[in-house]
């Protein structure tokens, strides 16, 4: 317990050192507008990494998120036109879930690997977006669907209020439900899991259909914000996802993680986006230094868990995750 | 005689547990020493820290006469340390050959095919070396992939890739704990056939007859510090478990007797004898590794299918096709393997526990937190698992302790037929008693048990019947009051009539 409060508070100790750094280096930094601001890029990350802990808990990955965000959105307005925006949101949300049921079938009855499965699907959906939209962003500047990514209540745009909706109640489902602790289980030792009667199968296929309602959410809240679905967008989604998770502390091995961890991860990422951004720092070099700033996450992690006085096998296992994370 | 491994004042702490408090042991040049000591006591770490795995806090160590490097494996690979784990460090996808010769390759000469055709040769000598030149059977292909291998056949994969290498002192943690009383004997051989040859054998076993027959000198480790080391002239079974738990356990096994209540469980195969389990009763499969007892009761829990297995459950024909039928029925079953079948191991121990009852426990959405402590605490009680907190990871409990929380999965559930597969592999003397106890104390609540187990005086004198299986068929029913270690092996061997 005390090794895992110490690697929370380690991640959230280096989001409150960049914060820190930027404060001093931009007086634009620690603004409410600015926080706001930061939040509300962080919020489809957060809302996607939520997801991605999930599925990543049970040991899998899911590289297609980035595709169903550009998918649900397309589908959402493509539906509202004649349906009305209700009616167009439930719709994304369904291909979305859509996508995770195939995902999760494949994973759990086909047998097929997380990473080959979610590869394959990245690019089956990212093609369906492109032929049901002709390759056209679909634009959509009247109607309710643009609250979503558009409106505000008192001074908090809803982006950030869906983000913390969606955090709660993944949080509420990991911790509080008998389906959360399966999810552990399933990622810690799947075999005991199913000599405890669980079904393993009915578990893969529950988080890979969360993991795609999560990133249809997204892709709905982001077509809302940008008034069009472009079915080219959320290309390399993924990545800022798994990397919010990792930086979290959840192992890529399965069986351990938070979504506390998740929320850290993905606002280390925003406030270093936000403060490159402050700083006019050219967005090939934020590249270069998001990717360094993981690594040393990582080591630091590392360091951390060495002098609390574990050895061997677990860093092992987490070097191996690392290996994961950066060829993905 | 100057020893080959000298050891003074060995300490090591993990976080709060001192597993070693200054621990002094020496090893003779061509001698067989035994460490005994209950789960917890230091053995493992003991043995980490000579074969480099694990640093030392403090202590000396020498070895062959010269400071013995600490904390690099390679080191104590170069010295010529060996260490054959518990746990197997072998890459299931790579064959025998290159199992054996792993990180030393070079160490055979020739290039290319010529060299690959000489390991080949090597490990097929080497194994034959193992198995004695009589022992003709259960050769081993050196191409096999280890991952097609049974748990003997790796073992000696084991055994021989230490052998392969200059080995001086050879380290053993439990190696037969996975082994059947003939493999077993045949691993007794290799140890003295390795002793004549002057390697010194550092052996860790929890089967204290066998260290008494096998070892020179034994020496007992109590809560990290040694308790005294004993020649073979006077070490005695009561001497040996008077050190390790610091009190005489009278009587060995104690089956308690209780009330035979209705049938639970018949087994029909196709071919051979049926099984069947009342309630109160204690039924024994006994057999060689490998003669299909674990197949035959993961068949049962519906872990696998199997064809032509008529079973009846309480009366009624049964059918179960997944372990969530079985458990929903009411059996429940520990698994062979702990570690990797039982436990999640990341996980709380009060949710490992709770694990096949939450869908009783809880209607789906409520909160699950509060009812899974509440389902645990009785049966950490009761079960007298040792933990900080129900809410640690089952990692940090010992192996006796961990083998307590699978059991009270099933006690939890109120399971009515429990299936125990080697259920005290691995555990300590003391772990054991408690484990007798409890298998009373399941049947004295009209429970039934089915019990697998290679340790013949066990499962003799813990069952109410023997079913003996050979071939994946029960060849012979014994009454286990009356039967003999003899007549079981007589019977699983297929020397019986």
């Amino acid at each position: 317990m005390s090794r895992r409060l110490l690697r929370d508070y380690g991640s959230l100790l280096g989001l409150l050192l960049i914060g820190a750094v930027l404060s001093l280096l931009s007086d634009r930094f620690l603004t409410a507008s600015n926080l706001i601001n930061v939040a509300r890029q962080v919020s489809i990350n957060a809302i996607v990494a939520a997801g991605m802990t999930i599925v990543i808990i049970t040991g899998g990955i899911d590289l297609s998120v980035g595709s169903t965000i550009a998918l649900a959105g397309c589908a959402a307005l493509l539906v509202a036109r004649p349906a009305g925006d209700v009616v167009g949101m439930l719709a994304g949300i369904v291909v979305a879930a859509g996508v995770g049921l195939l995902n999760g079938a494949l994973i759990a009855w086909g047998r097929v690997p997380p990473f080959i499965t979610t590869l394959a699907t990245m690019t089956v959906v990212r093609g369906a977006a492109l032929v049901l939209t002709h390759g056209e962003p679909i634009v959509k500047t009247t109607g309710p669907y643009l609250w979503l990514g558009q409106a505000v209540i008192g001074p908090i745009p809803v982006p950030i209020l869906l983000m913390i909706v969606t955090l709660l109640a993944a949080h509420w489902f990991l911790s509080r439900t008998r389906w959360g602790t399966y999810v552990y289980a399933v990622g810690g030792n799947a075999e005991a899991a199913r000599l405890a009667g669980i079904s393993v199968a009915g578990i893969q296929i529950l988080v890979y259909v969360l993991g795609g309602v999560l990133a249809g959410l997204a892709g709905l809240v982001l077509a809302a914000r940008l008034s069009s679905a472009q079915p080219n967008t959320g290309v390399g989604f993924e990545l800022d996802a798994i990397a919010a998770v990792v930086l979290g502390g959840t192992s890529l091995m399965g069986g351990e993680g938070t979504i506390w961890g998740t929320v850290v991860g993905a606002f280390i990422i925003g406030v270093l986006n936000n403060g490159f951004n402050l700083m006019n720092v050219s967005p090939f070099y934020q590249l270069i230094a998001k990717g360094g700033v993981i690594v040393l996450a990582v080591l630091v992690d590392q360091a951390i868990k060495a002098g609390a006085g574990r050895s061997g096998p677990a860093a092992s296992s987490e070097d191996r995750g690392e290996q994961r994370a950066h060829s993905g | 005689m100057d020893p080959l491994l000298s050891v003074r004042g060995l300490t090591k702490r993990y976080g709060g547990v001192q597993a070693l408090a200054g621990v002094d042991l020496e090893v003779r040049p061509g001698e067989v020493h035994a460490l005994v000591g209950e789960n917890g006591a230091g053995k493992s770490t003991l043995l980490k820290i000579l074969s480099g795995a694990v640093r030392p806090d403090s202590g000396d160590l020498r070895f062959a006469g010269a400071p013995l490097p600490v904390g690099s494996p390679r080191a104590s690979e170069t010295c010529g340390i060996v260490t054959i784990y518990q746990e197997f460090t072998l890459i299931p996808a790579l064959t025998a050959t290159q199992n054996i010769f792993l990180g030393h390759e070079t160490s055979v000469p020739g290039r290319g095919a010529a060299r690959r055709a000489a390991m080949r040769a090597r490990t097929a000598s080497l194994v034959a070396d193992l198995l004695g030149q009589t022992g003709g059977s259960g050769g081993l292909d050196p191409d096999r992939p280890v991952r097609e291998l049974s748990v003997p056949e790796r073992q000696m994969v084991e055994i021989a890739r230490a052998l392969s290498r200059e080995s001086r002192l050879i380290l053993m943690d439990e190696p037969t704990a996975t082994l059947t009383t003939q493999e077993t004997a045949r691993l007794h051989e290799t140890v003295r056939r390795l002793r004549a040859r002057g390697v010194s054998v550092l052996y860790i076993s929890h089967r204290l007859e066998e260290v008494l027959s096998l070892a020179d000198r034994v020496t007992i480790l109590r809560d990290g510090r040694r308790v005294e080391t004993v020649g073979a002239g006077e070490a005695t079974l009561d001497r040996l478990i008077r050190g390790m738990v610091g009190r005489s356990i009278t009587e060995h096994y104690s089956k308690e007797p209780a009330a035979r209540g209705e049938p639970l469980l018949e087994i029909r195969p196709a071919v051979g004898l049926p099984v069947r389990v009342a309630a109160g009763e204690v039924v024994g499969l006994a057999g060689l590794v490998g003669s299909g007892r674990t197949e035959l009761v993961r068949a049962v829990f519906g872990v696998e299918g199997r064809p032509g297995l008529a079973l009846t459950w309480c009366g009624r024909p049964l059918r179960v096709t997944t372990p969530r039928q079985a458990i929903r029925l009411g059996i429940g079953m520990v698994p062979e393997d702990r570690q990797g079948q039982g436990l999640v191991l990341g996980l709380g121990v009060d949710v490992n526990i709770a694990l096949p009852n939450l869908d009783r426990l809880l209607a789906g959405w409520l909160p699950a937190r509060g009812g899974v402590r509440r389902l645990a605490e009785p049966l950490i009680r009761d079960l007298r698992i040792r933990l900080a907190d129900p809410s640690h990871p089952v990692r940090s409990l010992s192996g006796g302790n961990q083998q307590k929380v699978v059991l009270a999965k099933w006690l939890a559930r109120r399971s009515r037929l429990l299936i125990l597969d080697e259920p005290t592999r691995g555990i300590d003397v003391g772990a054991k008693q408690e484990m007798y106890r409890l298998m009373n104390q399941v049947v004295r609540d009209g429970k039934g048990i089915l019990l697998i187990s290679s340790d013949l005086p066990e499962v003799i004198a813990m069952s109410d019947r023997l079913c003996v299986m050979r071939r994946h068929q029960v060849v012979a029913e014994l009454d286990a009051r009356t039967a003999s270690p003899e007549t079981v092996m007589a019977h699983a061997t297929g020397l019986a009539r």
